[in-house]
């Protein structure tokens, strides 16, 4: 590494990936949404795409992927915490871990057997004298395993980040008089927002395209982007379309990243909270 | 750098080993007869023990794979790379592909089971002369209902589902021109449709439907119906059927403004790489025996006469599932509207799926 400049050879692997994979699939998404139903070049289907319709289903997108990140990062950060503090650490981790190896659709349906109208979610209700709710198909069901299946990617960095903070800086604070409040107030918050961040980043964004589960656990009734792209590419066969409303969902992609980017590198472990 | 080597190593023999064992359990099971041939079908749509049988009798061996709509399965034959055989479209597909050239013709000389059909099933308007498709099974849509959940309420009319007694618990299939239809046809309007009109007075009136629909799934609608999830659904008459094979409990109506009456036909892509073999499949699934079992097996109703004649009187005289050619008047096949206007149906339909009255 004496020239810092120079690319070395053994980086040519990594860049041919990021043009081949990364940067030519978004410039064909970019080109096809520019395209229309007999391939000529139009500017109607970003004029379509701020009709009320899509419009509505952006922001219903966002408000639902909003739900799902804040009560990740609720039920995460405490988790994340405790775990810091027992004895088996990596254990812990592994059972949290476990769950986001099984496949996406076998936890679906296996939801939907649980929350069906004779399911065990039902039968507790009723154990407790209320009659059958109907908890498939509602908002509830929606975002609760949503939720469920995100929650393993909000643990792990924010366990990182909380993991790594010295002891000896919490120590510190507690002998300088800060009560338990202000010590996790000025003193762990800060140190770890970053894991938070980054979880952030691994929950939103993925929810605001969410297909499967809008279908088996909302019954259609919860619309996303995602819904809308797979519609338009295997159903309606409107590539330009499907492709612009990828588009955008790359622009709020890009959007949230700059938004929840690290604004210093390393900053978690120097300690030098702002 | 000596634990990468090893690790690299490790890496490089024992995907070598799969790559072996993969080459030897897909020779061992290839006969050595005249070939193979693939099947693009559409899931739970054929008697897994004929395909075995087929293959005992012609030594052709079937590679088998399922699609879940007629336009992915078209979008995948279009986009080439595959080499299907035998797939079976739908009527309006059909016509589609026949534009786009997707189809080679059938030879009929090689097809003498043929025969066996009904003549109301052949020369159809999609195909005429059966230049390019063979039927396989015909249905309809209507309304699938379990009157046990329901205190007698029956389904003559697309509006009995507007009842509000059925809060919550109608579903609905997630296709577009089934439910768009299921509206035109509520207001005694063509489910062929395009006059935008029409379509938006339809959209507006489904989404008054809103507090009634349950959910807007697919295949899953057979199972919610079978453990009784739900009491009604509008779905095809072969899901219908699959129900009741379960649930003794279900009914199943064609509502009397008219419904979707639809065929499913054998067809060979233009992509087809054993054309020969691809005959030999298609004349299999006609003979009497065959398309009796299949249509036992599968449910849908059966467009071979022959076939009908092996089959339990009692399944065949039901004129839920084999309506009179009377009744049969009263529905429409689906035509080919075009990539634009089924945009529009698609379009209309997330509209409906937004903005649901809750």
């Amino acid at each position: 590494m004496t020239n810092r400049s120079s690319r070395p050879w053994y980086l040519a692997p990594y860049y041919i990936w990021i043009l081949l994979f990364v940067i030519a699939p978004i410039a064909l998404v970019v080109y096809f949404s520019f395209l229309d139903l007999a391939g000529d070049f139009t500017l109607e289907n970003y004029a379509n795409f701020f009709s009320s319709t899509y419009f509505r289903m952006t922001l219903s997108s966002f408000w639902y992927a909003f739900l799902i990140t804040f009560i990740s990062v609720l039920i995460a950060y405490p988790t994340a915490y405790w775990l810091t503090k027992t004895k088996h650490k990596q254990l812990w981790l592994l059972l949290i871990i476990i769950p986001s190896w099984i496949n996406l659709l076998l936890k679906a349906y296996a939801f939907i057997g649980i929350f069906g109208l004779y399911g065990p979610a039902n039968q507790l209700i009723q154990f407790f004298g209320a009659g059958p709710l109907q908890i498939l198909f509602t908002d509830f069901s929606f975002v609760f395993v949503a939720v469920y299946i995100f929650i393993p990617f909000m643990v792990l960095p924010i366990f990182n980040s909380l993991d790594k903070i010295n002891p000896a800086l919490i120590d510190a604070s507690r002998d300088l008089g800060a009560s338990q409040w202000t010590t996790f107030r000025r003193v762990i918050f800060p140190l770890a927002i970053n894991g938070v961040k980054s979880g952030v980043q691994a929950v939103f964004i993925p929810a605001l395209s969410l297909f499967v589960i809008t279908r088996l656990i909302a019954g259609n009734k919860v619309i996303t982007l995602g819904t809308a792209i797979e519609q338009q590419f295997l159903v309606t066969q409107n590539w330009g379309m499907g492709s612009t409303i990828a588009v955008f969902l790359i622009l709020f992609m890009i959007i949230i990243m700059l938004l929840t980017g690290p604004k210093e590198k390393g900053g978690a472990l120097n300690g030098k909270a702002k | 750098m000596k634990g990468i080597i090893r690790a690299s190593t490790a890496i490089v023999i024992i995907s070598a080993i799969l790559f072996y064992a993969v080459h030897v359990l897909e020779s061992s099971s290839a006969t050595s007869g005249s070939g193979s041939i693939s099947v693009y079908n559409w899931g739970e749509y054929i008697d897994p023990e004929l395909i075995s049988q087929f293959e005992e009798e012609t030594g052709i061996q079937v590679i088998y794979e399922t699609f879940d709509s007629n336009e992915s399965m078209m979008t995948k034959i279009e986009q080439g790379g595959t080499s299907y055989d035998v797939a079976m479209p739908s009527e309006y597909a059909i016509e589609k592909m026949k534009e786009n050239d997707l189809l080679l013709p059938i030879d009929q000389s090689k097809i003498p089971n043929l025969e066996n059909i009904d003549p109301y099933f052949l020369d159809l308007p999609f195909d005429p002369g059966n230049e390019y498709s063979i039927p396989y099974f015909w249905g309809t849509v209507g309304i699938a209902y379990n009157p046990t959940l329901l205190e007698g309420q029956t389904f003559e009319s697309w509006d009995d589902l507007w009842n509000p007694t059925l809060e919550q618990e109608v579903i609905l299939v997630d296709s577009a021109r089934e439910v768009i239809g299921m509206g035109l046809n509520s207001l005694g309007y063509s489910l062929n449709s395009t006059d935008l009109g029409e379509l938006r007075e339809a959209t507006d009136k489904l989404k008054t439907l809103g507090p009634n629909v349950k959910a807007i799934i697919g295949d899953e609608i057979v199972e919610m119906m079978r453990r009784e999830e739900a009491a009604v659904a509008v779905t095809w008459s072969g899901q219908a059927a699959d129900m009741m094979w379960i649930n003794e409990d279900i009914d199943y109506a064609v509502p009397e403004e008219g419904s979707n009456l639809w065929f499913d036909n054998m067809i060979i892509p233009s992509t087809a790489g054993n054309v020969d073999g691809a005959h030999q499949f298609i004349n299999f699934m006609l003979d009497a025996e065959v398309a009796a079992q299949n249509a036992d097996y599968v449910g849908y109703s059966s467009p071979n006469a022959a076939a009908l004649e092996l089959m339990d009187p009692e399944v065949t005289g039901d004129e839920r599932f084999y309506p009179t050619e009377e009744m049969r008047d009263r529905l429409e096949v689906y035509e080919n509207l075009g990539l634009e206007m089924l945009g529009v149906y698609n379009e209309l339909f997330l509209e409906f799926k937004m903005d649901m009255e809750k």
